[in-house]
């Protein structure tokens, strides 16, 4: 393969497995690179909008991504809010891309990590006043990954039994998950004698995640978690006999089937698996960082872990970066919008057109056309979703 | 079957579905006005996904269709108020040119979106669903970039549409005047989407369109052989139903209310989905489905409202509301699982058509 590599211009170039790694790379950060140029255009366009500013400012976007970027890595705290904001998205973002490399699309993010959350605090609130972390953190941590395995199993049993698409049950099971979060903090895990329904504090109760204080004050202990999970699912799906299978059935559900694969249980326990990382998420973010739940308490990782499954390619490597340029993104907005005053959804939209470019991929397009390949590229093939030439092979 | 006589055993169940058939005669026109108002979105989204899903485009991005176009409805017309002042209203529906700047801008706006879906999956060949969800989050995003933006300036909208008054002596009419109020007692909006369903159900049955429509989407090579033109007709039907998607956001922030809220939509663009799905990709099917849909939110909110008593009461207010809040999601749930083995899609949905003459 790497003689066929050498050969400029041919086809087989393209197949070069460290060749392919960087123009990977090269793709994403084009992507990248484009939305932040594109956004920066619509901050001009609408800075007449902001108090204090001039209509079409120059200035201004370079005033924001400015305050993104010390937000998002100026010490001391930077690296660690950067850090706390990156841990949940790994672990979704992981969540969603095992479920793209087995051909299905969890966008039920946002009600599994509610549901890991309502899990972790169930714990927390049945432990009592008085915890040993030791013993605590790691059951709640668990009970958030059965929460949100359990709010993954019910479409991916959906999907297996009936055959209901899991977009569609996904998102209509988010709006139940939200309502039944309402429920838990307004009845069962209310704190008694308290005026307003809210729950127990985790970090009253010492069932607060450890800070490693180093790194800044908001990187909580969650962050290793998510280091770990990546090495643990690159495992599960590259070295094991389920992963393999996982890939087969994305990659053509009807030959793994023939192969005597049984593609309903592998969809069930995908989908549950994807809903234990994202119910994961859930967990450390409310021993982590917000510690006691409100009403109100919702979440944005469950749709930002898509960009961050997509942007990594659903490989665990690719996802790990993903989600730290996400995590980074998410703690700047917050000084970003104190300072220049540009609004922190910003970042969603930039979401959108850093997805926008990668499916487009202008670089992968042109490289093509140059080395004659045709019109035969198929974008979501990069992309890691639906029948991924890797997983055949 | 052998559960339902021992279900019977116990009265008290018996009681409380009498009393319940009696609470919904009771606030029958109520619950029925809400039915037909809750579905007229779902069922302009899910029109919009029959007619791309007919013609083979998987179109789930019907969510940010209907978003941006409610926002930008909302915002046009009130910057048109701004500007031309906000006008006199016709003597039907409230109309003002404000209003009706505001939906020309909303209905641009729902094509445009469709256009870059129409791009992206039709010309580009990418990945249908991950197009769609693109523009789902870009709408969300962009929608409440300019949301928050425009927060700090205190604007005031250019109103809403008013509903057509129906005439006291329709409504008395015995046995069918609570069903006439029902379907008028609507703005205009509102009536355009049942004379829009009649339209494409014809349409889509019995005209050449229609034929052609249906072929590309079962069999887009047999329909290329026979001269139509595959590519140009999804990329017409995709940008085409846009406009229906933006009515239904229309319907959101000019005619239900006269105001925007971010993620306003709700997961309505996903219901008119299953709606679609439910309904076997038909135009009065997916209206059907959407009306079973809606129901369920007109009964959760005569409920709230008027509350029933004796045990039907009892049993209601053990129940938490959050519950009712989430029925609507639950029954979409059930109903699309429950259907989807006997509702079958057009064959060649969601695949990329590629011309064999490539040379």
């Amino acid at each position: 393969m790497s003689a066929s590599a050498n050969a400029a211009g041919s086809r087989s170039s393209l197949r070069g497995w460290g060749s392919n790694l960087l123009w990977t790379l090269a793709e994403s950060v084009v992507a990248i690179l484009l939305a932040i140029f594109v956004g920066g255009i619509g901050i001009v366009l609408f800075s007449g909008l902001l108090p204090n500013h001039s209509a079409f400012d120059l200035g201004l976007p370079i005033a924001a991504y400015g305050a993104l970027w010390s937000g998002a890595v100026g010490w001391p705290n930077g690296i660690g809010s950067t850090l706390s904001y990156a841990t949940p998205l790994i672990l979704a973002g992981l969540g969603v891309g095992l479920g793209f490399k087995a051909g299905l699309f969890n966008i039920g993010g946002r009600g599994q990590f509610l549901m890991g959350s309502v899990g972790a605090m169930t714990v927390v609130t049945l432990m009592g006043a008085h915890q040993n972390g030791l013993v605590t953190i790691p059951l709640a941590l668990l009970a958030g990954a059965l929460f949100g395995a359990f709010a993954g199993f019910i479409p991916g049993a959906l999907k297996a039994t009936s055959g209901a698409h899991e977009v569609v049950t996904t998102i209509m099971l988010n709006y139940v998950f939200v309502f039944a979060t309402y429920w838990a903090i307004s009845g069962p895990l209310r704190l008694p004698n308290s005026p307003q329904p809210i729950t127990a504090d985790a970090s009253a109760r010492g069932a607060a995640l450890p800070i490693i204080g180093f790194l800044g004050r908001d990187a909580h202990a969650g962050i290793l978690l998510a280091l770990l999970a990546l090495p643990l699912v690159w495992f599960l799906l590259f070295r094991t006999t389920l992963g393999f299978e996982i890939r087969a059935a994305g990659a053509n559900s009807d030959a793994a089937r023939y192969a005597g694969m049984k593609t309903k249980q592998l969809i069930v326990l995908t989908m549950s698996m994807a809903g234990g990382l994202c119910g994961l998420a859930g967990a450390t973010t409310l021993l982590g960082v917000v510690h006691q739940m409100a009403p109100g308490y919702d979440t944005t990782v469950g749709f930002d872990a898509i960009t961050v499954a997509l942007l990594g390619r659903s490989n665990p490597i690719g996802i790990g970066l993903a989600g730290l340029l996400l995590g980074a993104m998410r703690a700047g907005a917050q000084s970003m919008q104190i300072s220049p005053g540009v609004p922190a959804e910003l970042v969603d939209a930039l979401q959108a057109i850093i997805l926008l470019f990668l499916v487009i991929n202008i670089l992968r397009r042109w490289r093509a056309k140059r080395i004659g390949d045709g019109p035969i590229v198929k974008p979501t093939e990069t992309l890691g979703v639906g029948a991924s030439a890797e997983a055949a092979e | 079957m052998s559960g339902i006589p021992g279900a019977l055993d116990s009265i008290p169940i018996l009681g409380i579905f009498f009393q319940l058939i009696g609470y919904v005669l009771a606030n029958l026109q109520f619950m029925s006005n809400t039915t037909v108002a809750v579905a007229v979105p779902i069922t302009l989204a899910a029109l919009c996904g029959v007619l791309c899903e007919r013609s083979g485009v998987v179109n789930i991005g019907l969510e940010g269709i209907m978003l941006t176009a409610a926002f930008v409805g909302w915002i046009v017309a009130a910057a048109a108020a701004g500007a031309l002042g906000p006008g006199t209203p016709l003597p039907f529906f409230g109309v003002t040119a404000p209003l009706i700047i505001g939906v020309v801008a909303a209905l641009i706006a729902g094509m445009a979106v469709s256009l870059l879906h129409a791009w992206l999956s039709i010309s580009l060949r990418v990945d249908q669903i991950i197009s769609g969800t693109i523009i789902n989050i870009g709408a969300a995003g962009i929608t409440g970039y300019m949301y928050s933006l425009i927060s700090s300036q205190s604007l005031i909208g250019a109103g809403q549409f008013h509903k057509f008054v129906v005439p006291a002596g329709v409504v008395d009419l015995p046995v069918v005047g609570w069903l006439i109020n029902a379907i008028l007692d609507q703005g205009p909006v509102g009536l355009l989407t049942i004379f829009i369903v009649i339209v494409l159900q014809i349409m889509l049955f019995r005209s050449r369109w229609g034929l052609r429509t249906r072929a590309s989407g079962e069999h887009p090579r047999a329909a290329e052989t026979v001269g139509i033109d595959v590519i140009w007709l999804r990329y017409r039907n995709v940008v085409a139903s846009g406009a229906l998607a933006a009515l239904g956001g229309v319907w959101l922030s000019m005619e239900q209310t006269g105001n925007f809220n971010a993620g306003m939509t709700q997961g309505r663009g996903f219901i008119g989905l299953a709606a679609m799905i439910v309904g076997r990709w038909t135009p009065l099917g997916a209206f059907g489905a959407a009306l079973l849909f809606a129901s369920v939110t007109g009964l959760s909110q005569s409920l709230t409202i008027s509350h029933p008593t004796g045990d039907l009461g009892n049993l209601i207010n053990g129940v938490p509301g959050e519950f009712w809040e989430a029925l609507p999601y639950i029954i979409t749930i059930v109903i699309l699982a429950g259907f989807i083995g006997r509702s079958i899609a057009p064959a060649a949905d969601g695949q990329p058509y590629e011309r064999e003459s490539a040379t």
